[in-house]
């Protein structure tokens, strides 16, 4: 053997030569094609994986077209040509779903079943960056669905057309391949994080359910669209897919982590230990023993929490802010003629029903609170879910209805100053409260997708979990507290000192 | 070069691995040694920046396998505990894509290959599928791809298991020749003779920690004692053990033969012979009694010896 290589050499094998974005782009695909590569030759050697795949992609779009035809003639002699029209774009969509869905399980074994062959520890202990492996991978298993899917929808149409069957138009064609494609796409790129997270191939066919079911809902839904014939909606849900596959490669890029994947032999949840863990996190005490004042301790723990969701703070008082006005602009818009308003005694009916619906005394500050808080909490259960998307859609709405009210109040011909009256005491507690509860949860359920640096995605779900629970108790609570005593005692005093003038 | 410094790991409340510290010289040869499940694999993942250490530092060829993994890796040249190959390829396939990933260019790849697989007998077979390959055929195979990009570093996992004496020999000798160039070689092994044989340095781990360490001799010297000599007579003789009772540490006696320890043999052996002879026993032979590395592994590793806390470590 000749002498060592030499250290620039290595630097450059590593890859950690400055580039701009583009070379380093470019030099991170050429690297991750290498896996690709051999992936693929590996596959198309495997006569297991190609001889299902490209028979499914031949038989399906045979079966189909043959039911099409017998279902359209039937339809036909009922005179249902409206039926048959819509039908056919949906029977293309579904050849192409058949070979996407079978060959997803080439993708769910991309890295478990490399882990179980023993071959994982090379091909990890070579110079490859975590990115190159796991793109690399990931083009691999994306290849056979989209292929097979492509070749089922031109086999279809080719069928249909020699059937003498009319032809879907050229814009319908390019939308439905593209949603096939997309579909395949996202089944892949969900598919590879499983593999990469769990511990054996049986484990990854059995998560498959998660990945194959929603899909396949989103396909009827599709169906359901194109039966209406509103194909515009598809151009958005295509938009959509693209979101969600690349939310899910960079999700799926940010969670690889080679020492899990070498490690567990065995999927398991100590709740136990996991609920320890939390509890240390929330008490966040000091792992070198330090003791701190009170003060210190909620200056670092507490006011340190508000500081790290600051960004996602400002996301979610900028959407509420958005609906607000979005709601205003409906108000102006869509909104009740002011003849309509009756505003004679407005403040003593309205007084009196707040009487009657129980949202006065102790039991209105209890209700107030309770509905506030039941919010705030099932807001941040699905941001868990939603990749923290669906608790600043949950905040936005009743902000919308509120700038719709304020709109028709102005138009009813109110005092300005009777409307801060009705809005302004309590929201100076409640607003805070939901944009910091908001905030909590969209840090939560985004922590999957951009765990902290250093740290594996459990460990920073654990941390965002910690610290909204620690805010919850010292901040939230008490700031909605607050905010349903304002409500009950303060604000129903001062838009009726509004009211009457003075 | 190899620095590890209290290099840790937890895996959640298990410890695989605690306070290992070494160091391993350009040119040099570290056996670890150590039964199964006691840390080898762990330490040497952590070398090769597969696994985080939970504290503790290590560099390798001078890069931070915590904040340099990329390097460590493209330094480093590693035959894993699991060769897995892919079934499915060719020999040369698998060595040119290996080396493809270790940024060598083809023409340099291809020789390379063919350069280490003749080497160890392999070049014909480059052509077969690696799924008909023997045990040690893959074994081997998998040595070749850790050597195919001329790495300033070596980590060798049981390198010559499933071998037979011929492949081992070259193996040995391919790491001595490693070693003459100015690498550095860790060794985990189970095999005392070739540790013994290859190491400059042993470390002898037992449940994650380095519990002895140093170089064969200096481990020999420090856990067996003095050396072990023996004295074998023509005749017996009456009370031989008495004759030089005062003289030496008997260690044991038969009815011609004695042994005996002593640390200094200069000394000592030409007075044990003087008052043998001057009891009129006739020595057929005065030889060192060879004391193995097995000795020192199982007085180390030996049920009857807690694990010392790591400063306690017996370092020679």
């Amino acid at each position: 053997m000749s002498t060592p290589t030499s250290v620039s050499s290595i630097e450059q094998r590593a890859g950690v030569e400055k580039r701009g974005l583009v070379r380093s782009v470019r030099w991170n695909l050429s690297r991750a094609w290498i896996v690709t590569r051999r992936e693929l030759v590996d596959m198309l050697r495997d006569w297991r994986i190609t001889a299902p795949v490209l028979l499914l992609s031949l038989i399906t779009p045979g079966l189909a077209n043959w039911g099409a035809e017998r279902l359209l003639a039937w339809i036909a002699r009922y005179g249902a040509t409206l039926v048959a029209d819509r039908i056919a774009p949906f029977l293309l969509l579904a050849v192409g779903f058949f070979p996407a869905s079978f060959s997803l399980i080439i993708a769910l074994e991309s890295f478990v079943g490399e882990k179980e062959r023993r071959s994982l520890e090379p091909l990890l202990s070579s110079p490859l960056t975590d990115t190159q492996v796991y793109i690399g991978k990931t083009l691999a298993a994306t290849m056979p669905p989209t292929i097979g899917s492509l070749l089922a929808m031109v086999v279809y149409v080719v069928g249909q057309s020699l059937a003498g069957s009319p032809m879907l138009a050229p814009s319908m064609l390019v939308q439905i391949a593209l949603l096939n494609i997309m579909h395949a796409l996202v089944m892949v790129a969900g598919a590879v994080i499983v593999s990469s997270q769990v511990t054996s191939v049986r484990a990854a066919n059995l998560l498959a359910s998660f990945i194959i079911v929603p899909i396949a809902l989103l396909l009827q839904t599709e169906a359901f669209i194109m039966f209406w014939e509103h194909y515009g909606a598809l151009w958005w849900m295509l938009v959509g897919l693209v979101v969600v596959y690349v939310v899910l490669v960079r999700m799926g890029v940010r969670s690889f982590n080679r020492e899990d994947l070498l490690g567990g032999e065995i999927d398991e949840i100590n709740l136990v230990q996991i609920a320890k863990q939390l509890w240390r996190l929330v008490l966040a005490r000091r792992e070198d023993g330090v003791q701190r004042s009170p003060w210190q301790w909620y200056r670092d723990e507490v006011l340190g929490a508000v500081t790290r969701t600051r960004p996602a703070m400002a996301l979610v008082a900028v959407a509420m802010l958005a609906a607000f006005l979005i709601g205003r602009y409906y108000g102006t818009v869509f909104g009740v003629p002011p003849e309509a308003f009756v505003l004679d005694d407005w403040y003593a009916r309205f007084h009196s029903l707040l009487i009657d619906t129980g949202l006065s005394g102790l039991t209105g500050i209890l209700l107030v609170l309770v509905q506030n808080v039941r919010v705030l909490l099932i807001g941040t259960v699905l941001a868990v879910f939603s990749v923290g998307v669906l608790v600043v859609l949950i905040l936005m709405l009743p902000i919308v209805v509120i700038g719709y009210v304020v709109a028709q109040m102005a138009t009813a011909g109110m005092a300005p100053v009777v409307v801060l009256a009705a809005l302004v005491p309590h929201s100076l507690f409640e607003v805070p409260a939901a944009v910091l509860a908001g905030g909590l949860a969209v840090r939560l359920g985004a922590s999957v997708l951009a765990p902290p640096p250093g740290k594996r995605l459990g460990e920073g779900w654990l941390e965002a979990l910690a610290d909204t629970i620690r805010l919850w108790w010292l901040l939230i609570l008490p700031l909605l507290i607050a905010a349903a005593v304002v409500e009950v005692y303060v604000t129903p005093a001062l838009v009726s000192i509004a009211t009457s003038g003075g | 070069m190899i620095e590890a410094h209290a290099l840790t790991k937890h895996f959640d409340s298990f410890v695989a691995v605690q306070n290992i510290t070494f160091t391993v010289q350009p040119g040099e040869v570290l056996a670890l040694l150590g039964p199964n499940g006691a840390g080898k694999t762990t330490t040497v993942r952590m070398l090769t920046s597969l696994l985080r250490p939970t504290s503790g530092w290590a560099r390798v060829a001078g890069y931070d396998i915590v904040e340099e993994p990329d390097q460590v890796r493209a330094s480093v040249g590693v035959l894993t505990e699991n060769h897995g190959l892919y079934l499915r390829m060719r020999g040369y396939e698998y060595l040119d894509f290996f080396g493809e990933l270790y940024g060598l260019d083809p023409v340099t790849r291809s020789r390379r290959a063919r350069a280490l697989a003749a080497r160890f007998g392999l070049e014909e077979a480059l052509n077969r599928r690696l799924g008909e390959y023997s045990k040690g055929m893959r074994q081997k195979l998998s040595l070749v791809r850790a050597m195919l990009h001329n790495p300033r570093v070596l980590l060798l996992d049981e390198p010559t298991s499933a071998m037979d004496p011929q492949s081992t020999r070259l193996v040995r000798d391919m790491i001595k020749h490693l070693r003459g160039q100015e690498r550095t070689i860790v060794l985990c092994t189970h095999n005392l003779a070739e540790a013994e044989e290859l190491a400059d340095r042993i470390a002898i781990i037992r449940r994650g920690q380095i519990i002895a360490q140093g170089t064969p001799l200096e481990l020999k010297a420090r856990l067996l004692g003095p050396p072990l000599l023996e004295i074998r007579l023509a005749r017996t003789i009456e009370a031989l053990p008495d004759t030089i009772a005062d003289l030496v540490e008997l260690d044991s006696y038969g009815h011609n033969w004695l042994r005996y320890r002593t640390p200094d043999p200069m000394t000592t052996n030409p007075q044990v012979l003087r008052r043998l002879a001057e009891h009129g026993a006739a020595v057929v032979t005065l030889s060192e009694v060879p004391q193995s590395l097995e000795q020192v592994y199982l007085r180390v590793i030996g049920s009857e010896h807690d694990v010392p806390a790591p400063s306690q470590t017996l370092t020679a």
